[in-house]
C-alpha cells in the first residue's frame, strides 16, 4: 500500500551562525546577516516521508510558504528525493504568526494535496514555537502526534510510533489521515543525490525566471518580455523543472486571516542577552571537586 | 556540521586551477549526452556546477555521517557467519546504504547505465573525501574500477547485466586476483577455469586476500588455459556469489577493520568470460590495476589528511614549557613538512588523474566517434598514446609517493601528540594502522617503482618534464625554475650514468631515480599552481588565533610552499644523484656478507 506524504518546510535563518551583526538594536533579527537554511527538523521530517516512500511507495510533496529565495530549499528537496515542490509567495503573507501561517498553509494543503500523512519538522529555529504543526492539524480536521521519535509501523491506513514526552517516551497508535511533527532524533537526513542535483539544480520558480529576464533584458518592452517569459515557462515545463507557485488567491486564503490582520500575536517585550562576563575556574581532579562543580552546575540551572 | 569538501582549501583551489571544464569537455564528448539523458550536462559551466554539487554533498555526507562511525567500524570490524555470509561493521552497512542514496556509487560510469560520467579526477577527489572519513569504507567505494573495467572490456550482455545496479549501489563488487602463492606475482595464479561440454565456463580453487570478496559481483583472474604457464595463460571472469562460492576466513588485520579481506574458496562456479581468452592478466588485470592504485594514492592523501588535522589542532591547543607546542621549531618544521607533503602529493595525484582522463577520453573518442579528418584524427591518436605513456609513469609514481607519504605522516602525527597519540583515545593510532598497508597492497613501493622507473629511463619522463616547464609561469618563481632546470640536468646525468651501467643497475638505484623525478614534477607543480589563473583567498593562522579571519590569496601562499619545497629538495636531489653515480654494487656483490646468515630456529 503507497502512501502520499505532504512535507512542510521552512527557510529560517541560520542561528547556529550567530556573528556579531545577528542582532538588530532593538533586538529582533537581522535576517541579512544571517545564511538562510533549510529548517533542521524539517529535513527530519522529509528523510520521514522519504523513507516511507522508499519502503512503502507513494508521491512526496513538500511546501513552504516563504518569499521567493525560498525555492531553495524546495530545490534542496528535489534534490533528495521529493517528486512535487509548491511554493506559496505572496506579499500579503508577511508579518503572519503562527495561526496564519497555519490558516495559509492549510488552505494550500486542502486545496492542492491529496495526502495520508502530513509531517512537519517539530519546530522552526528561529522562532521556536512548535505552534505551526498542531494548529495546521486542528485547522485540517485530522489526527495530529507531535515529537515523533520513530516510526514503528505503518500498514492498513494506521500508523504507529514513538513520541518523546520530556520524561520518557509514549508508543501511539492513530487511523490516517495523521499530522506527525518530527524531532531530530527520528533518522538522519540523507545529503542530495547526485543525479537529482544534476538535474533539478536547474528547476526554477515562476517567479526566478521572471525576475532573471527582466533582469537581462532591462530595456526590453514588456510584450517582449512577457513572451520571453511565457517561452521559458513551457521549456521548464517540458523537462518537469517548472516548480509550482501559488499565491493566496488561488489557494482561496481569506485575506482576513493572513498576515497582519490574521495574526493577534503581540510582542510583549524583547531583550537583547548580551553575555558580558567571561571567567574560568580550575578543579582539582578528585572526586570532591568534581562533585562539588556538578552541584554547582546544576543550582545555576547549567545543566539538569 | 562538517563538510571535507568545502573545509578544504587545497581541494577546491585545485578543482579550479585543473581546469575541469576542458576535462568536462572530452569526457562528454562535445556534450552530447545531454540530449539524451536529463542530467547529463550541457555545457562546461553546467559540468563543472555538477562536480561541485556532488563533491559538497559527498564532502557532507563524510564529514556528518561517515567520519563520526568510523571509529566504531575500527573496533567492531566484520564478522564471518555460520552460515558463511559475512556482515558488514554497521558504520560501514549504514554509510553504503548513504552513498547509494547519494547515487556516487557509479561515479565513472557512462549515462546509458546510470553512471555520472565523471572525470577520473573528480572521482580521485571523491575517494580522498571518503578515505578521510574512514579510510577502510574507500576499499568498498574505492572498487568502483571494477565496473568500470566490466563496462571497458565486457560484453553488452554482461554489462546490461550488471553495470545498472552497480550505478545504483545495489551490489559491491571484488578484484578476485590474488592468492596464496601469486601475491605481487600474478602470473602465478593457479585457480582453475574449465569448460563443461557445452562450453560454460566453471571455477574451481582457492583465492586468498580479497578486499570484500564477500561482494555480490566477483571478477576473478583464472587459468583458462591449463597448459600454458605465465601470464598468457590467465583470463578473466566474472561471476555472483552464489552457493559456490565459500568465504573460509575473515583475516584478522593491522588496520581497515571495516574493508573484509576473504579468502575465498571457488567449487565449481559458474562464470562468465570478460573480453577475450588470454588476455585476462596482460590487458584487462592491468587496466584495472591502473584505476586501483589511483585509487590507493586517494585513499593515502585522505588518511594523511586526516592524521593532519589531528596534529595540527593539538599542537596550537596542547602547552609543554608554557608555551603551545607549535612554537617549538621542532614540532612546527614537522607540521609545515607534513603539510607541504601532503599538497605536494595531492598534485601530482591530481595531474595523474587529469592525464589519465585526457589519454581515456581520447582513446574513447577514436573508437566510438572518430574525427572525419584524418589529420585531426592522427593528432588525437597521437595525444592519446602521448598520455597513456605519461599515465604509465605518473601512476605508479603516484601510488608510490602518496602511500608512502601517508605513512610519514601518520607517524608524525603520533609524534606531535607524543604519548596521547599512542593511546586509542585520539584517531592517530588509527590512521597509522590504516595507512601501513598502502604502501603493500594493488603493488608494493618497490613494484611500483620498478614500474615507475622504467619509464623515467626511457625519455618520458624527461618528456613531461620538458612539458611542464614550457608553461607560463609567475616571474616570482624565475630564480625556483632555474633550480629546477638544474635539477633536471642531474636527473639526465643520472639516467645515462645507470644506462650505461646496466639494466640492473638501474633497478637499483630506481628508488633514488623516481624520487628526482617526481620531486622535480611536484616542483613544476607548485609552481604553476603559484602563477594560477584562479583566484582564491585563503584562510593563514596567526599565532594562538587559529580563525582570525585574516587570508591571502591561495597562489601567493603557493609560491611560499614552492619556495621551501624547491629550495629543500635540490641539495636532496644533489645527493640522490651523487648517490647514483658512486657506482655502488654491494647489493649484488656483497649480500652475503652484509646480511649474514638466515637466523638460525
Amino acid at each position: 500500500m503507497a502512501y502520499n506524504c505532504a512535507v512542510l518546510i521552512k527557510q529560517v535563518p541560520d542561528t547556529k551562525r550567530v556573528t556579531g551583526q545577528a542582532m538588530n538594536d532593538d533586538g529582533t533579527v537581522n535576517r541579512s546577516a544571517l545564511p538562510a537554511i533549510f529548517n533542521p527538523e524539517d529535513l527530519n521530517a522529509l528523510e520521514l516521508a522519504l523513507q516511507i516512500k522508499d519502503k512503502f511507495g507513494g508521491k512526496v510533496t513538500v511546501l513552504t510558504m516563504g518569499l521567493p529565495a525560498a525555492a531553495e530549499i524546495l530545490r534542496d528537496s528535489l534534490f533528495r528525493g521529493a517528486d512535487e515542490t509548491i511554493l506559496i509567495t505572496d506579499r500579503r503573507c508577511a508579518a503572519s504568526d503562527t495561526l496564519a501561517t497555519s490558516y495559509i498553509l492549510s488552505c494550500a494543503v486542502k486545496k492542492i494535496i491529496d495526502y495520508d500523512i502530513v509531517l512537519c519538522g517539530r519546530q522552526a529555529i528561529d522562532g521556536d514555537t512548535a505552534q505551526v504543526g498542531p494548529q495546521l492539524a486542528e485547522k485540517l480536521g485530522i489526527t495530529q502526534i507531535t515529537y515523533i521519535e520513530e516510526l514503528i509501523d505503518l500498514s492498513d491506513k494506521s500508523i504507529t510510533v514513538r513520541r518523546n514526552i520530556g520524561n520518557g517516551f509514549q508508543q501511539v497508535k492513530s487511523a490516517l489521515p495523521v499530522l506527525l511533527t518530527v524531532t531530530g532524533e527520528a533518522n538522519e537526513p540523507r545529503v542530495a543525490a547526485a543525479k537529482k542535483m544534476m538535474k533539478y539544480k536547474n528547476a526554477r520558480t515562476p517567479i526566478e525566471v521572471e525576475q532573471k529576464i527582466k533582469a537581462e533584458n532591462p530595456n526590453a518592452d514588456e510584450a517582449d518580455i512577457k513572451e520571453l517569459i511565457e517561452h521559458k515557462y513551457s521549456e521548464l515545463e517540458e523537462k518537469g523543472l517548472l516548480i509550482k507557485q501559488c499565491d493566496l488567491d488561488f489557494i482561496g486564503a481569506d485575506l482576513n486571516w493572513c498576515g497582519r490582520s490574521g495574526s493577534p500575536t503581540k510582542v510583549h517585550r524583547i531583550q537583547s542577552v548580551v553575555l558580558a562576563a567571561k571567567e574560568s575556574k580550575d578543579v582539582e581532579p578528585n572526586e570532591k571537586a568534581i562533585s562539588d562543580m556538578i552541584h554547582e552546575l546544576i543550582e545555576d540551572k547549567t545543566i539538569a | 556540521m562538517a563538510n571535507f569538501y568545502r573545509d578544504n582549501d587545497d581541494i577546491q583551489f585545485l578543482f579550479r586551477h585543473t581546469e575541469p571544464g576542458k576535462l568536462a569537455a572530452v569526457c562528454e564528448d562535445g556534450f552530447k549526452f545531454a540530449n539524451e539523458f536529463d542530467y547529463a550536462p550541457a555545457d562546461a559551466d553546467e559540468a563543472i556546477q555538477n562536480y561541485d554539487m556532488v563533491l559538497d554533498s559527498l564532502g557532507q555526507l563524510s564529514g556528518d555521517f561517515i567520519a563520526p562511525r568510523a571509529e566504531d567500524v575500527d573496533r567492531q570490524g566484520n564478522t564471518l557467519n555460520e552460515d558463511g555470509s559475512v556482515t558488514y561493521a554497521k558504520g560501514i552497512a549504514e554509510s553504503l546504504e548513504k552513498l547509494a542514496k547519494a547515487e556516487v556509487m557509479g561515479l565513472i560510469l557512462p549515462y546509458r547505465f546510470g553512471g555520472l560520467n565523471f572525470p577520473n579526477l573528480i572521482y580521485s577527489m571523491a575517494t580522498e573525501i571518503v578515505s578521510r572519513a574512514d579510510a577502510s569504507l574507500m576499499n568498498i567505494f574505492g572498487l568502483q574500477g571494477i565496473a568500470e573495467t566490466i563496462n571497458a572490456f565486457a560484453s553488452e550482455e554482461i554489462k546490461q547485466k550488471y553495470l545498472y545496479d552497480f550505478a545504483a549501489g545495489k551490489v559491491t563488487g571484488a578484484m578476485v586476483l590474488t592468492e596464496p602463492d601469486a601475491g605481487s606475482d600474478l602470473q602465478a595464479v593457479k585457480l582453475r577455469a574449465f569448460t563443461d561440454d557445452d562450453g560454460n565456463w566453471f571455477l574451481h580453487g582457492v583465492k586468498r586476500f580479497i578486499t570484500n570478496g564477500c561482494g555480490e559481483v566477483l571478477l576473478v583472474l583464472a587459468r583458462s588455459e591449463p597448459d600454458r604457464a605465465g601470464g598468457l595463460g590467465l583470463s578473466l571472469f566474472v561471476c555472483d556469489r552464489g552457493p559456490t562460492v565459500h568465504i573460509r576466513r575473515l583475516e584478522d588485520k593491522l588496520g581497515i577493520h571495516g574493508s573484509p579481506t576473504c579468502e575465498i574458496f571457488f567449487d565449481n562456479t559458474p562464470c562468465e568470460l570478460i573480453g577475450e581468452r588470454q588476455r585476462g592478466l596482460v590487458t584487462y588485470v592491468m587496466a584495472l590495476m591502473n584505476g586501483a592504485r589511483i585509487g590507493i594514492a586517494s585513499q593515502s592523501l585522505g588518511i594523511a589528511e586526516a592524521a593532519y588535522r589531528i596534529a595540527r589542532d593539538y599542537a596550537a591547543s596542547r602547552k609543554q614549557f608554557a608555551v603551545a607546542i607549535e612554537k617549538l621549531p621542532a614540532v612546527r618544521d614537522m607540521l609545515i613538512d607534513m603539510k607541504i607533503a601532503i599538497e605536494a602529493s595531492r598534485a601530482l595525484l591530481y595531474e595523474t588523474s587529469r592525464v589519465v582522463d585526457i589519454e581515456l577520453g581520447y582513446a574513447k573518442r577514436l573508437e566510438s566517434n572518430p574525427p572525419e579528418d584524418k589529420a585531426e584524427a592522427r593528432q588525437l591518436k597521437n595525444e592519446s598514446r602521448k598520455h597513456k605513456r605519461y599515465a604509465s609513469m605518473l601512476t605508479p609514481m603516484s601510488k608510490y609517493y602518496c602511500s608512502e607519504m601517508c605513512n610519514s605522516i601518520t607517524y608524525d602525527s603520533m609524534q606531535v601528540l607524543g604519548g596521547s597519540g599512542y593511546m586509542r583515545d585520539y584517531a592517530c593510532e588509527r590512521h597509522s594502522r590504516d595507512a601501513r598497508i598502502t604502501t603493500i597492497y594493488e603493488g608494493t613501493s618497490q613494484l611500483q617503482v620498478v614500474a615507475a622507473v622504467r619509464s623515467v629511463c626511457s625519455g618520458t619522463a624527461e618528456k613531461f618534464i620538458a612539458e611542464l616547464a614550457g608553461q607560463q609561469f609567475d616571474p616570482k618563481v624565475k630564480d625556483l625554475l632555474e633550480k629546477l632546470a638544474e635539477g633536471t640536468e642531474r636527473l639526465k646525468s643520472s639516467i645515462a650514468f645507470c644506462k650505461e651501467a646496466g639494466t640492473d643497475y638501474m633497478d637499483l638505484y630506481g628508488r633514488a631515480l623516481v624520487d628526482i623525478a617526481i620531486d622535480l614534477i611536484n616542483g613544476f607543480l607548485f609552481c604553476a599552481q603559484a602563477s594560477s589563473k584562479v583566484d582564491m583567498e585563503v584562510a593563514v593562522a596567526e599565532d594562538g588565533q587559529p580563525n582570525n579571519g585574516h587570508t591571502v590569496p591561495m597562489k601567493e601562499r603557493k609560491a611560499v610552499i614552492a619556495r621551501r619545497y624547491i629550495t629543500k629538495n635540490t641539495p636532496k636531489i644533489t645527493a640522490l644523484a651523487e648517490m647514483i653515480r658512486t657506482g655502488d654494487r654491494s647489493t649484488f656483490t656483497d649480500y652475503q656478507a652484509l646480511v649474514g646468515p638466515v637466523p638460525a630456529e
